[in-house]
């Protein structure tokens, strides 16, 4: 593949630019040899989260099995934008089933594998929140306690973005939905409902689980190339924001992103064979309003008298998660 | 070497000697045994490097499967009733993706009420998936079945269901030739799939397709099952030759000729059948049947060969299509439709209710004399569908259907040969 500038605009984050940095700790995605494995050209949104974390993701683990990768992918916005038929963004054997069977085809593929006596080449399943913690959840979960050598990917959207926005099993609380209005007395997705499918993976007892976020695509591609050094069943869970059915401003993806981490609503960690084993401290803690206030999907929490409560639940949440992985450390600073 | 056998463990012995690499299985009554004898010979060795995954569900059984077809392996597995429709929206995927995927079907009723005894209501709420579908008649026709079912699917690039009856068949024990693994080899060749997941080589399976081509793209698979007729022949008569008995094909005349009534019925009720026509026939009445054994495709043209001369036709069917009646009498009617006879739907033998020879020979009479209301149920206990309307018209909440009609009945027992 020939070599294909890529532009970084990384203003105003405490990421430090690639160019600036050795050339064995910059990103795979910005070197010539990256294998482009979701291809450009697909028909993904402005802004797209998921675009870019599965294109990071897979050039990963293309470098980390030596371009020895099959993918099985769910239904779901990523399935759609990269093939319509005659047309395909995928540079490597991929294959789309159904919405709710990812997890077990790539258990087919394994399988396969195993029985063909084929050791170098390795499987990863990808979908969408409501392909994975919804409607492929049972796959899921069979996968995981059969230990089957496949390393799955979750794109978190928080939402059903594909069909146009409804409510998922990763939707977060007070967002607005097209099923989960912003009406009533208690408007958005009910507090307290949904599941936390890391956790539910680490209960699986299997060799990897993490968390990652587009905000930080070093890590990113560190968790997969290790997730893609191990054997058995592995999940990775990337938090991906939709400006679409976020209503947020496209060109603030990544802040958007960042700030779900830095408010701990979305914590990046590690754990192994259910024991969490590392996370990345919040360098500059934010309330979660910052975080809230750049998504129209959170609008009425703020336009409700009842806002405060509303946000001191959001932040509840929050603060459950900074205590649960003590993501936030000494010396770090209060960005309010 | 002929061996008295039960229908189960018989297939399962010889999907193991088509080689077999990935087999994902669900138990479901009556499917449990195949799997179960499958598990052992993959786990003591006699499979060679199969994969043998005990799955969560059937749709898991089936999707695992895909993938491991898509990257090139043989793929297996068996399920039945509520099973094969928990799996079907991976039925119709395997279908319209054309991999090669054998699958048994231990045919069973489908709920509710929940009925674990057989008739073929799963395998038609199938029929348009895009799989071929073969039907045994008994256990020796079972396991030459799945043996022609590996050559033909993989042949076609075409996944095949091979249907045999619940229980009646799969916990029959009964005298089976069975073959031996050189000879299983000699007939069918090694997988050598049309397309496959290959990081050397990168396709991308399964995109999505627009109006402007999928109507075409559906036109194929219709046209490869209708060239599957042939194949299906053909396969059989390869068959044939190597193993010198005749199994499967497209269908199975018995005294058809000159016949001016013909009963037409899918799977083991055929031996019945057989045995009344032989009765029929000595009393002085002109009966012969034809056996479907490749119900999709159905062999619309054969079949007309075969009753261009009939008087009428009598399908016996295990099924239902609620609000209609006949599925089977259906696929009978288009195949004649230019022809002057009639044809009757008999309904029959739904969830395990037995078929015995005597009342096929009664419908048979019925049907000659004055013909049949259409559908006939046959052997239905009209005393206690009777006393069921009166209840429903008496009170609203005349309570629950499936608990009233077994109360009218008496105790629950199984009645054979009545």
């Amino acid at each position: 593949m020939a070599h294909q500038p890529i532009k970084f605009y990384q203003t105003g984050t405490f990421t430090i630019g690639n160019r600036l940095l050795d050339k064995s700790e910059q990103t795979l995605q910005s070197q010539v040899e990256r294998t482009n494995s979701l291809n450009s050209g697909h028909r993904a949104c402005q802004g797209c989260g998921e675009a870019l974390g599965a294109r990071y993701a897979i050039d990963a683990a293309m470098r980390a099995s030596n371009n020895q990768l099959v993918a099985v992918n769910a239904t779901g916005c990523l399935e759609v934008f990269s093939s319509p038929y005659p047309e395909s963004a995928w540079q490597i054997p991929w294959m789309h089933s159904l919405f709710g069977n990812a997890p077990a085809v790539a258990s087919g593929v394994a399988a396969a594998l195993r029985a063909k006596g084929e050791k170098g080449v390795k499987v990863i399943a990808q979908g969408g929140d409501g392909a994975t913690v919804d409607i492929g959840f049972g796959c899921l979960s069979g996968m995981f306690e059969r230990n089957d050598d496949v390393l799955y990917i979750c794109y978190d959207n928080e939402a059903y973005m594909n069909t146009g926005v409804q409510r998922s099993g990763a939707t977060p609380p007070k967002a607005w939905t097209n099923t989960t209005q912003a009406v009533g007395t208690h408007p958005g997705n009910p507090v307290g409902i949904g599941k936390n499918v890391p956790r539910i993976a680490m209960a699986h007892g299997i060799p990897y689980v993490a968390t990652a976020s587009v905000a930080d695509l070093h890590d990113l591609e560190a968790k997969v190339a290790k997730a893609m050094g191990l054997h058995g069943a592995r999940y990775i869970h990337i938090h991906v924001p939709c400006p679409l059915g976020w209503k947020s401003d496209p060109a603030l993806t990544l802040k958007v992103a960042r700030l779900a981490v830095e408010s701990g609503l979305f914590p990046l960690f590690e754990a192994e064979y259910g024991e969490v084993t590392d996370c990345t401290p919040i360098r500059r803690q934010v309330p979660v309003e910052r975080y809230l206030e750049l998504q129209g999907r959170f609008k009425h929490v703020f336009a409700d008298p009842l806002a405060r409560e509303a946000i001191a639940e959001i932040q509840a949440i929050a603060d459950t998660n900074i205590k649960r992985y003590g993501l936030v450390r000494k010396g770090v600073t209060n960005g309010t | 070497m002929k061996q008295q056998i039960e229908g189960s463990q018989a297939v399962a012995t010889v999907v193991a000697f088509c080689r077999p690499e990935v087999m994902a299985c669900y138990p479901i009554s009556p499917q449990t045994h195949i799997v179960e004898t499958l598990s052992q010979k993959v786990k003591a060795g006699e499979v060679g490097t199969c994969q043998f995954l005990n799955v969560e569900s059937e749709f898991a059984a089936l999707s695992v499967l895909i993938g491991a077809s898509a990257m090139g392996a043989r793929a297996y597995t068996a399920t039945t009733s509520q099973g094969l429709l928990f799996m079907a929206e991976a039925v119709y995927n395997a279908g319209g993706l054309g991999l090669p995927i054998v699958m048994t079907i231990a045919n069973r009723a489908v709920g509710a009420p929940i009925n674990i005894w057989n008739d073929h209501s799963d395998s038609m709420a199938m029929r348009d998936a895009g799989w071929i579908q073969l039907f045994a008649e008994n256990n020796q026709e079972a396991v030459d079945l799945h043996i022609q079912a590996f050559r033909l699917a993989e042949e076609l690039s075409c996944p095949v269901m091979v249907c045999m009856d619940g229980y009646i068949l799969t916990h029959a024990f009964e005298l089976v030739d069975l073959p031996t693994q050189e000879q299983v080899d000699d007939y069918l060749p090694p997988f050598e799939p049309v397309q496959v997941l290959d990081p050397l080589n990168p396709i991308s399976i399964g995109a999505m397709v627009g109006p402007d081509a999928f109507m075409e793209v559906r036109y194929l698979a219709h046209d490869k099952h209708i060239r599957a007729l042939e194949a299906i022949s053909r396969t059989s008569e390869a068959f044939h030759e190597q193993f010198g008995r005749m199994s499967g094909g497209l269908l199975e005349s018995y005294h058809t000729e000159g016949a001016e009534t013909i009963i037409v019925a899918l799977g083991s009720v055929n031996g019945t059948i057989k045995d009344a026509i032989d009765e029929l026939r000595l009393a002085g009445l002109s009966v012969g049947s034809i056996k479907i054994s490749s119900y999709r495709p159905f062999p619309t043209h054969a079949f007309h060969e075969v009753v261009k001369d009939a008087k009428r036709i009598l399908v016996i069917e295990k099924d239902l299509a609620v609000g209609k009646g006949g599925i089977v009498s259906s696929d009978v009617r288009m195949a004649v439709q230019n022809l002057p006879l009639v044809v009757m739907t008999v309904i029959a033998g739904l969830g395990g209710r037995a078929i015995p020879k005597s009342s096929i020979v009664r419908i048979v009479r019925e049907a000659c004399l004055e013909g049949l209301e259409e559908p006939h149920f046959l052997d239905l206990n009209w005393n206690a569908v009777n006393d069921e309307f009166v209840r429903q018209q008496k009170k609203r909440r005349s309570g629950l259907i499936p608990k009233n009609i077994p109360g009218d009945v008496g105790p629950f027992k199984l009645k054979v040969g009545q």
